[in-house]
């Protein structure tokens, strides 16, 4: 383990970061803007996505200096789902940044990154990765879409389901097979051939869309049949954050949970003095400083890589996935359960964080997913 | 789990590191790993072990020179705690008067104390047993009844003490006594220094449920102490007292730590082992414990991270016995159900082996240094800022 871990967790520098986006989300993000966002089919709002890109850099955190970002890493971006993990931002970040814009840096496709990624950073474009299909697998078998040499470039065909914002992006890379293995391709919004169906959800804070692709031109990203390894460690990066997400989500529904069991008062006394309310909530705090430990270690190892030091970078994921998962439903379940009737109703914020942690738990794999995969590398 | 501690403890590191390697031999070396914090296995080897350590000058690495300590830092301490916990040394059979009562007296001591104890402490001369339970007094540590009056220039103490650990090897008790009679709960609490080498003090030792001889309860019948040995002011015990509870959070991450890694890889080769055999459900249960251990060890390090930086502890700290000792016993169920019918035989005498020991000792570790229930009381007002439920 490095030595940075050993000296505090966070710099200065990160702990600003964190106050900017925690002042600005609260501003922009409050609950009745994640109402009114949530009953819209987009599901974000262009103009609040363009600030966040122009005025606080936040899709370009982590893309480097020469392709229009500011460079930071993995830490900041970190902090900065955990931030919007709490206030439920409705926003094509997940898609756009952790999926599209890490598959795009790590396809090593210099050309690619030079066209694509400027947009993302200056929050001019949307963008997403469609990998899984009607199965709704995460692995390279569930990848069944093909493409094909046509003329200079190339066609992709068959269908992407799940798709994090993919009726709304702007770009999208698309996960298909040619004889050679799985590829990573880049399509556009406008391409001919592509239809794209937004999916009803039960989270709506979060959006997803069917794309059919039938002949649809797009460009060759990275090196053909090679894109499966890419994508994995995309996945890997992207499984910390939503993560963090999920973390900044069941912190704040511990922090809905405690104010309500210190007023609520039956019997006579607050609930929150009752053993059974306030061991529940020890309980949830149990399980949110784990899951914090379980993001840091992810955060930790994905910093490591990038700085060339040794991590096991897909255990870390894994871990920080499945514990995550399963906290953040059991922390937004208590906390409807701690609020009583209240907490049952469409007008109170309980159920939109529940159903967040339930769509988070199986954006990127199930916990049992992910306990699967560590099992494997456990030799069990 | 392996940690860089950095350049400016390189040289400290290695010196630990070697001094381990050509003293951790013979006897000590087969007793790599053995004894835990409330633990009597192997007693007097350890007690051998920490002399050992002793004239090595490896006991009390942070205390101050002028008591026999090395007067180093907190980040040499952590260094030397991680290197014998690597190193799997023997549980140290000093340890509570090495991680509770020592910094507790360096503390809150007098002068004259720490010049009478700490050396003591640190030459292994003198053993200690902490005395603050009672039979009406466990959880509800406030109600305790063990009295002490001044009597010319003593003390003289009647009462009971229970689940004293190791009392029976004890020269000395640091015991909580009510100095005020008309006193109730924690105000007219006292700590008395008590040597338990006289007519009042009787020590009779308790078998606790794995078959050892761990701890003990002590009877005071006009036992005396000098006046002079009360820690911190009369009437003041309680918060010397809570002191100690405080260091007894922080000292025991690293070691506790390693020892819980190793015990899950011992789960997990022993899950292996059964290849195929082994019911899914089994496996993921191996891997959710092996997660618990790894998010142990992270926040073990973000504590010692913030301890280091000059901070004080986040809310980690708070969940961290919580966490480790309900983690600690389901690993325990989970080992024993692995191992089968096989394991549930014992040697002859009721011998017990590591897995059978460390999971009936484990039970004890949701209960001693506050219960779970308290901890769930104590994360819910203090952490949580939890409204208080009523109390007398
Ligand atoms: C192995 C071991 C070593 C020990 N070593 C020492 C030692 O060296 N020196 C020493 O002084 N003591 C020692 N102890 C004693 C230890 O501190 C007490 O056992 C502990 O504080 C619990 O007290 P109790 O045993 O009286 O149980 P009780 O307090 O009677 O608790 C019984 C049960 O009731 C629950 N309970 C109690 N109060 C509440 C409440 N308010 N709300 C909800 N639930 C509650 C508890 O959680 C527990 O489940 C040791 C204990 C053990 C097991």
């Amino acid at each position: 383990m490095a030595h940075h871990t050993l000296t505090g967790t966070f710099g200065e520098e990160q702990e600003e970061l964190r106050q900017v986006v925690r002042s600005f989300l609260s501003r922009h993000s409050t609950e009745a803007d994640v109402r009114g966002l949530m009953a819209t089919t987009a599901g974000y709002d262009p103009a609040l996505w363009r600030r966040m890109g122009s005025e606080l850099g936040l899709q370009g955190l982590a893309i480097p200096e020469q392709y229009g970002g500011s460079g930071f890493g993995c830490i900041e971006l970190g902090i900065v789902f955990e931030e919007m993990g709490r206030t439920l931002l409705c926003a094509p970040y997940l898609a756009t940044v952790a999926l599209a814009a890490e598959a795009l840096l790590r396809s090593g496709d210099g050309a690619a990154c030079e066209d694509l990624l400027p947009g993302i950073a200056a929050g001019e474009t949307v963008a997403t990765l469609a990998l899984t299909e009607e199965g709704g697998r995460w692995d390279e078998r569930g990848v069944t879409a093909r493409a094909e040499r046509a003329g200079g470039g190339w066609v992709v065909t068959g269908t992407k389901t799940y798709v994090p914002d993919g009726h709304t992006a702007d770009l999208v890379l698309v996960a298909a097979r040619t004889r050679a293995g799985v590829g990573l391709f880049a399509v556009e919004a406008g391409a001919r051939g592509l239809d794209r169906t937004p999916l009803p959800t039960l989270d709506q804070t979060r959006k997803q869309a069917r794309l059919d692709f039938r002949a649809v031109p797009a460009r060759l990203v990275g090196v053909e049949g090679a894109a499966w390894p890419v994508i994995e460690r995309t996945l890997a990066t992207a499984a910390v954050l939503l993560a963090a997400e999920q973390l900044g989500g069941a912190a704040r529904a511990l922090e809905l949970a405690v104010e309500y069991a210190g007023i609520r008062v039956q019997y006579g006394r607050p609930i929150g003095s009752f053993q059974a309310i306030k061991h529940l909530c020890a309980d949830m705090l149990t399980e949110v400083e784990s899951a914090r430990s379980a993001v840091y270690e992810g955060l930790w190892a994905l910093a490591d890589d990038a700085a060339g030091r040794s991590a096991d970078v897909a255990v870390a994921a894994a871990l920080a996935q499945a514990y995550c998962s399963d906290a953040y439903t059991r922390v937004a379940g208590d906390c409807v359960q701690i609020h009583g009737g209240i907490g049952f109703t469409w007008e109170h914020s309980a159920h939109l964080y529940v159903k967040r942690a339930k769509s988070s738990e199986v954006l990127l794999g199930t916990a049992s997913y992910h306990r699967e995969r560590l099992a494997v590398r456990l030799g069990l | 789990m392996e940690l860089d501690f950095g350049p400016e403890v390189a040289d400290f590191r290695e010196e630990a590191r070697t001094w381990l390697d050509e003293h951790l031999v013979g006897e000590f070396a087969e007793h790599r790993g053995v004894g835990g914090p409330t633990d009597a296995e192997a007693w007097d080897v350890r007690l051998a072990w920490d002399r050992e350590l002793a004239a090595g000058g490896w006991l009390g690495v942070s205390w101050p020179e002028e008591y026999g300590g090395r007067g180093l830092g907190l980040l040499e301490d952590i260094v030397f705690t991680y290197e014998y916990a690597r190193a799997r040394a023997p549980y140290r059979a000093t340890g509570n008067a090495l991680d509770l009562f020592g910094p507790m007296l360096v503390a809150l001591g007098s002068e004259a104390q720490k010049r009478r104890f700490l050396p003591r402490i640190l030459t292994v001369e003198e053993l200690w047993a902490q005395g603050f339970s009672e039979p009406g007094a466990g959880s509800d540590l406030a109600s305790v009844r063990t009295r002490a009056e001044p009597d010319g220039g003593d003390w003289v103490i009647n009462g009971q003490k229970t689940w004293t650990t190791m009392g029976q090897a004890a020269d000395w008790l640091y015991v909580l006594v009510r100095t005020d009679p008309d006193s109730r709960r924690h105000r007219g609490l006292s700590m008395l220094l008590v040597p338990t080498d006289q007519p009042g003090v009787e020590v009779r030792t308790i078998r606790n449920l794995a078959g050892q001889d761990e701890f003990a309860e002590v009877f005071f019948t006009d036992a005396r102490t000098r006046a002079d040995l009360v820690v911190g002011e009369v009437g003041q015990g309680w918060r010397t007292a809570m002191g100690t509870f405080g260091i007894e959070r922080g000292s025991t991450l690293l070691p506790q730590q390693l020892t819980f890694e190793r015990e899950a890889e011992t789960l997990v080769q022993a899950a292996r082992a059964r290849g195929d055999e082994l019911e899914p459900e089994l496996r993921h249960r191996v891997v959710q414990e092996w997660m618990a251990i790894r998010i142990m060890r992270t926040t073990n390090l973000r504590t010692i991270g913030e301890l280091l930086a000059g901070r004080a502890p986040g809310a980690q700290a708070s969940i961290a016995k919580l966490y480790a000792s309900t983690g600690h016993v389901r690993m325990g169920h989970l080992a024993s159900e692995i191992a089968g019918p096989a394991g549930q035989i014992t040697g002859a005498g009721y011998t017990l082996d590591a897995r059978q020991r460390t999971f009936l000792v484990s039970l004890a570790e949701t209960i001693y240094g506050g219960a779970s229930q308290i901890q769930r009381n104590i994360i819910g007002e203090q952490v949580l800022g939890l409204p208080r439920e009523p109390r007398p």
